[in-house]
C-alpha cells in the first residue's frame, strides 16, 4: 500500500500551526528570561559563604533536575492548587515550571563557567585595585560567559523543545496545535511532519547563531 | 628599628594556613627607592610574605603599615587605616604566572586598571599604556591578545600593567620562574631599568646573580623567618651562616 501524502488539507489549517509556533516562542523566551534570573540567583546562592543559602539553592536545583519536567508541569497544575487552596491557570503553572526547571540547569552552567575562570584572574584584577564587583564585571564575567555560552545555548535549545510538554495542560503551543489540526484533518503524518519541520526551522538558525558567537568569542584564543 | 619614613613596615607578621605556620614574627622596613631581594628555599615563606604586603594573603598575626598607616584586609579602610583598594593602587604586584586577562588585548590589559579603577580618560590611559609598552619593548604588540605572546612578552606586559597604575612600590613574585631560560633575560632587563629609575621594589627570586646585581638589600628566609639579612654583597658573596652557604652553593654548582 502506498501512502498518499496530502499536505493540502493540513495547509488549510496552517494558521493554527503558526499560532502554535508563536505560543511556543513566547513560552521559550519567557521561561528563558525568568530562568536566567532564577539561575543567576541560585548560582550566586551556591557560591555564597552562608551554608543555609547554599543548602536552599542546592535543594532547589536537585529537586528540579532530578524529577521529570512532565511530572513537574502536571504537579504544578493539578497538585499545587490543591495544596495551596488557590486556582492556578495553566499559563502560570506552565511558565513557572518551565522557568524553574531551566533555571536549575542554568545555575549549574553559570557556576561552572565562573569556577572555570583561573583564580589568578581574580588576584590580578584585585592587584590593580579592582573591587569585587569590578573584578566580576570586567574580568571574571566576560571570561565566564565565554565558558558558559555553548552549554547555555544547548540548554536553551532543549528548552524550546521542552515547551512541547505543555501540551499536557492544554497550552496552545505547537505540539498541542498540531494535535488540534490532526483531529480536524485526520492527517497525523502530514501534521506532525510539518510540526517537526517548524521546530527545526526555529532551532536550526539558533544553533547557527550560537556557533557564530562562539567563533567570535574565541578570537582571543 | 621603627622608621617612620619607611614605605612599608612590617611588625611581628605571622601567617598560618590551618595548623601550618608559614610566617613567624617577621619584622621589616622597606625604604623609598630600595630594591629588596627575598631569597630562600621552597616553602620558606617568601611568596607568602610578599603576598601579605598587599593583603593578597591576610596575615594571622602582626601588622603591616603603608606610609605609616595600618593596612586592613577590607577594601575600604576606616579610621586612618588603608584598605586594599587604595593600597593596591599604590602597591603593584607582578605574578609568577603573569595572570594577564586573556579576553583583553595587550592594550586592554594595561588600560583596565587606569580606566576602571582610577577613572582616567581612555585616551590618556592609552597614551600612557603605549609609552609603557615602548619602555618594555612591546609597542608593536598593543593589539595582540595574550595567547599570541611568548612567556617573556607576557611578563613584560604584566609589568607594564602594574606600572600603568603609577604605583609607589612594585612587588615581584618569582616573575621569571615560569619562563624558559632564554626568555628570562628580557624580563630581568626591564626590572633592572626600573631599579635604575628609583622604583621601590620587593623581589622574590631564584636568580641569585640578578638579586646581587639589582637588590640593595637581601633577605634570606628559612622556615618562615628571616634567617639572614644584609646588603646583597654581604648575603650573596660573604654568607655567614652554614644554612645560607649551603643554599647558595646549589646555585653556584
Amino acid at each position: 500500500m502506498t501512502y498518499h501524502w496530502d499536505f493540502y488539507t493540513v495547509m488549510q489549517s496552517f494558521d493554527l500551526l503558526l499560532w502554535g509556533v508563536w505560543i511556543t516562542f513566547l513560552y521559550t523566551v519567557g521561561s528563558i528570561l525568568i530562568g536566567v534570573v532564577v539561575g543567576a540567583l541560585s548560582c550566586w546562592a551556591r557560591l555564597s559563604r552562608f551554608w543555609w543559602l547554599r543548602l536552599i539553592s542546592r535543594t532547589y536545583q536537585e529537586l528540579f533536575r532530578c524529577t521529570p519536567l512532565l511530572v513537574q508541569i502536571l504537579w504544578a497544575y493539578y497538585a499545587l492548587p490543591m495544596l495551596l487552596g488557590i486556582s492556578i491557570s495553566n499559563t502560570t503553572a506552565g511558565l513557572l515550571t518551565l522557568s524553574l526547571y531551566v533555571g536549575s540547569f542554568y545555575a549549574e552552567i553559570f557556576r561552572g563557567g565562573i569556577l572555570a575562570v583561573d583564580k589568578g584572574q581574580r588576584e590580578a584584577s584585585a592587584a590593580i585595585g579592582m573591587s569585587g564587583v569590578q573584578s566580576m564585571r570586567y574580568i571574571i564575567m566576560p571570561q565566564a560567559i565565554k565558558n558558559m555560552l555553548p552549554a547555555f545555548i544547548n540548554q536553551s535549545v532543549i528548552q524550546l523543545k521542552n515547551t512541547s510538554l505543555l501540551y499536557a495542560i492544554s497550552i496552545a503551543e505547537l505540539t498541542y496545535m498540531t494535535s488540534v489540526v490532526t483531529s480536524e484533518t485526520y492527517r497525523p503524518l502530514e501534521a506532525y511532519s510539518l510540526a517537526a519541520v517548524l521546530y527545526f526551522a526555529m532551532l536550526f538558525p539558533l544553533t547557527q547563531v550560537a556557533d557564530h558567537f562562539e567563533r567570535r568569542m574565541r578570537r582571543s584564543d | 628599628m621603627t622608621t617612620t619614613s619607611a614605605v612599608i613596615s612590617v611588625r611581628g607578621l605571622g601567617k598560618s594556613f590551618g595548623k601550618l605556620e608559614v610566617l613567624k614574627g617577621i619584622d621589616l622596613d622597606l625604604m623609598p627607592g630600595e630594591v629588596m631581594g627575598v631569597i630562600g628555599p621552597s616553602g620558606s615563606g617568601k611568596s607568602t610574605l610578599i603576598r601579605c604586603l598587599n593583603m593578597m594573603e591576610v596575615p594571622t598575626a602582626g601588622e603591616v603599615r603603608f606610609q605609616g598607616r595600618p593596612v586592613t584586609h577590607k577594601f575600604r579602610g576606616r579610621g586612618g587605616a588603608i584598605g586594599t583598594g587604595e593600597l593596591r593602587r599604590k602597591v603593584g604586584m607582578v605574578f609568577q604566572h603573569f595572570n594577564l586577562f586573556p579576553h583583553l588585548t595587550v592594550l586592554g590589559n594595561i588600560t583596565a586598571g587606569p580606566t576602571k579603577v582610577l577613572a582616567e580618560p581612555r585616551a590618556e590611559a592609552e597614551a600612557h599604556a603605549m609609552d609603557l609598552l615602548g619602555q618594555v619593548g612591546l609597542a608593536d604588540k598593543a593589539k595582540a591578545y595574550p595567547a599570541h605572546l611568548s612567556g617573556g612578552q607576557k611578563q613584560r606586559v604584566a609589568i607594564a600593567r602594574s606600572l600603568a597604575m603609577r604605583p609607589e612600590v612594585l612587588l615581584l613574585d618569582e616573575v621569571t620562574s615560569a619562563l624558559d631560560p632564554e626568555l628570562v633575560g628580557e624580563v630581568l632587563a626591564v626590572i633592572r631599568r626600573l631599579a635604575d629609575t628609583g622604583m621601590t621594589m620587593v623581589l622574590v627570586t631564584h636568580e641569585m646573580g640578578f638579586a646581587a646585581d639589582v637588590a640593595s638589600r637581601v633577605l634570606f628566609m628559612e622556615g618562615g623567618r628571616i634567617a639572614e639579612e644584609g646588603s646583597a654583597e654581604q648575603i650573596l658573596r660573604n654568607p655567614t651562616s652554614e644554612r645560607l652557604r649551603s643554599f647558595l652553593s646549589r646555585f653556584h654548582s
